[in-house]
């Protein structure tokens, strides 16, 4: 009966090493530790032993079988191993096609801009403000000293609705409605970022453009304090290493008047 | 103002080079555009044609030698009158032309030619300076050139010129004498005097001529009468100075007046005397009064332009333009010197209107009055040396101007108050005395006269400007304020919009408010008034736009047209209208999508239900929910679907609009929003509240219903709701059916309801009774339910 369980156990071995599919190493499973499997079997005919001889065999076939069994899952591992590759290779995808776009919104380059101009005076304590785009004659042109016939009216070529009413030629108009509207409130520090437009264009003029405008209005403020704070404002947007200088110029509403240059944002420092 | 150098500095001397002198100038206040050589020309010379053959090849090209002083060079010319024993303006080869028009060496039709022999014009002169003579060929020099001579000394030529943009104060730059001052301010350096020295006859011209002033428009009005004058071509100097000026010279006489206008800034006219009757009127002119101009142009008259009459008819533009019948010709004998001011503003509509003319821009700034005097006696020593005129004497005077300094005073604290310098006492009075102002000093206070040329200059902050301007103005040290501490503010709503509608996906346009007239009335039933332009640039755009629409079709129509068919964008900005006589703007929302959408991950064709997305995601985000509703009404804007639009509600004030586009509008889908932003931000909004999620299960059932096809689901939704009561947390559509089963006009719609309470999980029972009420309640109001 020995011989004929290590004949069993030789036979097993070998054919579930040399198994090549789950299936057939279920069969084998079945075929030798099933109910009516082979070592079952051998279990089963040990009612014919001695007393002597039966722990010896049970014992044997007990071994055999923890082997087989372990033989069998770790065949079994394997194989389930095996299986799941080969499904994932089957998933293989082509991760250099395309990419599903998630597109965003975006916001308009203009208002990037106007948006961190804002943010900057803001912070500066600066309140944003708004005024009419369709204006009066009065807040565009006479409260800001350049009445009727005067000749600084020609650099702004507007666009009138009436002899009255205008699309404002600048944001100053807003100044001058800040300054009614606040007499005696001083200090006054706002920004009026917005719309205008003028009566020309061409390739480099837009009839349309953007603005901003600056009022402070406080005691003991000079020239040196309006360079301050366009030095913070230029060196913010163009860089920090940007430079500024003053050229005396002149506008109606302001005296004195200048005009601002700054070192190129491209090239620095090379020219004005 | 084209300055001339070799002019300015009959005045004052100059040490620095031009580009220097515009660059000092500029960093004055005064900018410039150009400076240059009046001739640009590189390696000319002069030299004489001492052989002149023709051309082997050529019917018209002559073959040259040409001396040069220290060569002869054969030079192949194709001129018609290049002749032996010319003197020539000869272009050596390395020379370079106007136009980067470089000499070489080369062949021209096999013949060997080393240099060009030039035309004036070749020489960068403005073509209407050209005299026929000088199209026709190269330019004839004078016998007694020197031969290796340079010929733009030799015709006088070498001068150079500064094109300045001057700002719109400084009517004084625009004269010699004014720049003359400006120049010296800057390098420290006196100005020289005018020589007015001439003689006069003992006559007075006051005993036969009259000058009658009948408007307030004109303060000073003076009249000079100059006989025997002889009308011959100017010196070269004069006709040069006024070219390197941009004035075309034409004879001695008239050049005078327009040569002592550019020296002294004054407009003169000259009348030929022997063309009045004795006499010379100021006054407005008559509606529809006729004159012809110089420029041999009728032109109709206005009672808002000042003339100058014979006593009989208008005879000349005042401050304008002269009359043809009393100009100076060939003949004139003796001439009447007007030299007046008149009223700015005047000048400046007339010249609008008419003409702008150098004397007009002179005009339109102002003047000073002292030197319409120096203007007549300039005219009277040049004349007099230029053109054998004989001054008779006297002068005919209408003045009621003003013609003492402006008296100033300042302190030296405000001075530096105002700049945040700290400018030395010593260097303010410099300032004003390199300005030829003068001052009294008296403790703190300096009391300043300015010169009536000045007439820029009014108030203390003008002076500022000036120590500000000589001193220089690159000391001042940036600072920033000294001001309390506190959060500026900004309008954080606009910004919360504009983020919203990017992170829905669209994208922001800015576009133009101008638009065409018959888009400004479309896409709105509102009632309003389009504003148009008075004087628009063109008539794509000559109307405010009312609704934003127009404007975002556009950009939608330009994307379709560059095969962009999928658009998704948006826009905040005005409209604007008119309303029983008032103007108005309103700040408006607008959106457009069409083709495939990006709201989503996944693009996706768009539909009428993306775009009230959109709506509802606006309204909600600001808090309207429950506050709006989507109304359906049969008066709609002819360019939207009348099927798939619906005007937009908020506390029963319409605000907006949603829909499709007709298809007689765009052949594709297309889908707008527009919200009326500034009346939406004035409505109240409901307050956030915090909501849990209910710990117990919540229980879905569906339930459909068969109604008539045009009924709204809303409708039913609205009842189911009211039916159900608070354990009802949503009801959703989740399919509409028509077709098998269903009957032909009807139409069935499933909801998907959702049951559950905040405090306990509901019992069947519970829940269907509550199913129950719904059905029956339906049912009584005559909805079928499907089983």
């Amino acid at each position: 009966m020995k011989e004929q369980i290590e004949e069993i156990r030789r036979k097993a071995n070998e054919e579930i090493t040399n198994v090549k599919d789950a299936k057939n190493l279920n069969e084998l499973k079945v075929k030798y530790l099933g109910k009516k499997g082979e070592l079952t079997a051998v279990l089963r005919g040990m009612g014919g032993l001695s007393q002597e001889e039966r722990p010896v065999i049970g014992s044997l076939v007990n071994i055999v079988r923890d082997e087989l069994e372990s033989k069998i899952q770790e065949k079994e591992e394997a194989f389930k191993k095996q299986e799941m590759m080969e499904k994932l290779e089957k998933e293989k995808i082509d991760i250099t096609l395309p990419s599903n776009k998630i597109k965003r919104g975006s916001k308009h380059p203009l208002n990037r801009i106007i948006e961190e101009v804002e943010d900057l005076f803001v912070s500066m304590g600066y309140d944003v403000v708004d005024g009419p785009e369709l204006e009066t004659d009065e807040y565009c042109f006479e409260r800001l000293n350049l009445p009727q016939g005067h000749p600084a009216r020609d650099m702004q070529d507007s666009f009138y609705v009436t002899p009255e009413y205008l699309l404002r030629t600048q944001t100053s108009a807003v100044q001058a409605h800040v300054m009614m509207e606040n007499e005696e409130k001083a200090p006054i520090r706002v920004i009026c970022p917005g719309k205008v437009y003028r009566r020309d264009d061409d390739a480099t003029h837009s009839h349309q453009f953007a603005q901003v405008e600056g009022l402070v209005i406080d005691k003991d403020i000079s020239l040196a304090e309006l360079k301050g704070t366009l030095e913070v404002f230029m060196r913010k947007m163009l860089g920090e290493d940007t430079n500024l200088r003053f050229r005396p110029s002149y506008f109606p509403f302001t005296e004195p008047s200048y005009e601002v240059d700054v070192t190129c944002f491209k090239c620095k420092r090379k020219r004005m | 103002m084209k300055l001339s150098t070799n002019f300015v500095k009959d005045y004052v001397d100059i040490d620095v080079d031009t580009k220097m002198l515009a660059e000092d100038m500029t960093k004055a206040g005064n900018e410039y555009e150009t400076a240059e050589n009046f001739i640009n020309a590189t390696n000319l010379i002069v030299g004489e044609v001492i052989e002149c053959e023709m051309h082997p090849d050529s019917d018209h090209l002559h073959v040259c030698k040409v001396n040069v002083g220290e060569e002869t060079l054969q030079i192949v010319c194709g001129a018609p009158n290049v002749r032996k024993g010319l003197k020539v303006i000869v272009a050596l080869p390395g020379a370079v032309l106007p136009g980067d028009f470089k000499i070489k060496p080369g062949k021209i039709r096999g013949v060997e030619s080393n240099g060009m022999l030039c035309a004036i014009a070749e020489l960068g002169l403005d073509s209407k300076f050209l005299k026929p003579e000088d199209k026709e060929g190269i330019h004839e020099l004078p016998e007694n050139a020197e031969v290796g001579e340079d010929p733009i000394k030799l015709m006088q030529m070498d001068d150079s010129v500064i094109d300045f943009e001057l700002t719109a104060n400084r009517g004084d730059l625009l004269s010699i004498l004014g720049m003359a001052h400006e120049i010296s301010a800057i390098y420290d350096k006196q100005v020289k005097p005018i020589d007015l020295l001439h003689k006069e006859t003992n006559d007075d011209i006051n005993n036969t001529f009259k000058v009658q002033v009948n408007t307030k428009n004109c303060n000073i009005f003076l009249a000079k009468r100059v006989e025997n004058v002889v009308i011959k071509e100017s010196p070269t100097f004069i006709k040069n100075r006024l070219m390197a000026s941009g004035i075309r010279p034409i004879n001695n006489v008239v050049d005078i007046s327009n040569y002592v206008m550019l020296e002294v800034g004054q407009p003169l006219h000259y009348y030929d005397a022997d063309t009045l009757n004795g006499m010379l009127e100021v006054r407005m002119a008559q509606d529809g009064e006729k004159l012809t101009t110089l420029d041999e142009i009728e032109r109709t008259l206005s009672s808002e332009d000042i003339v100058i009459s014979n006593g009989e008819k208008a005879i000349g533009l005042a401050g304008v333009m002269g009359g043809l019948e009393t100009e100076i010709t060939e003949n004139t004998k003796n001439i009447i010197i007007e030299s007046a001011i008149f009223d700015p503003v005047k000048v400046r509509k007339t010249s609008k209107e008419i003409l702008r003319s150098e004397a007009s821009t002179r005009f339109e700034k102002g003047l000073d009055p002292n030197r319409t005097y120096m203007a007549i006696e300039r005219s009277c020593n040049l004349l007099e040396k230029y053109a054998d005129a004989t001054i008779v004497g006297g002068l005919v005077k209408y003045d009621i101007s003003d013609l003492s300094d402006k008296k100033i005073d300042i302190t030296f604290e405000k001075i530096n108050k105002v700049l945040g310098l700290e400018v030395p006492q010593e260097a303010v009075l410099d300032v004003f005395r390199r300005l030829g102002f003068t001052y009294e000093q008296e403790g703190e206070i300096v009391h300043v006269s300015v010169p009536k040329r000045r007439i820029d200059i009014s108030i203390a902050e003008d002076l500022i400007e000036e120590v500000g301007r000589i001193y220089g103005v690159d000391n001042i040290e940036g600072r920033l304020p000294k001001l309390p501490l506190k959060q500026g503010s900004y309008n954080k709503t606009l910004r919360q919009i504009r983020n919203k509608m990017i992170d829905l996906g669209l994208n922001e346009t800015l576009s133009y408010i101008l638009v065409n007239d018959k888009e400004a009335v479309r896409y709105t039933k509102d009632n309003f008034e389009p504003i148009k332009l008075l004087d628009p640039m063109t008539e794509e755009r000559n109307t405010l736009r009312y609704s934003m629409i127009p404007s975002l079709v556009k950009i939608y129509e330009y994307n379709k047209a560059r095969s962009q068919k999928d658009v998704s964008i948006f826009e905040i900005g005005k409209g604007f209208y008119k309303k029983e006589e008032k103007y108005g703007e309103d700040l408006k929302l607008c959106a457009l999508i069409a083709g495939e959408h990006t709201l989503g991950l996944k693009p996706e064709k768009s539909s009428f239900y993306d775009i009230k997305g959109i709506a509802e995601e606006i309204l909600d985000y600001l808090g309207y929910n429950g506050r709006y509703s989507f109304v359906i009404k049969d008066e709609l804007p002819q360019e939207f679907h009348p099927y798939q639009t619906a005007l937009i509600s908020v506390n029963n004030d319409i605000l907006g609009i949603i829909g499709k586009l007709h298809p007689e509008m765009q052949k594709e889908d297309v889908y707008v929003l527009e919200i009326n932003l500034s009346k939406l931000l004035e409505k109240k909004t409901g307050k956030m509240k915090y909501k849990e999620i209910s710990k117990f299960p919540v229980v879905r059932k569906d339930l459909a219903v068969i109604v008539q096809k045009d009924v709204n689901s809303e409708e039913i939704a609205k009842q189911i709701k009211k039916l159900a009561g608070s354990m009802l947390l949503s009801s959703k559509v989740f399919d509409i059916y028509t077709g098998t089963g269903i009957e032909e006009n009807k139409k069935s719609i499933a909801y998907s309801l959702e049951f559950g309470a905040q405090d306990r999980t509901l019992t069947d029972e519970e829940i269907n009774t509550i199913l129950e009420k719904i059905i029956v309640g339906l049912e009584k109001s005559g909805v079928q339910i499907r089983k």
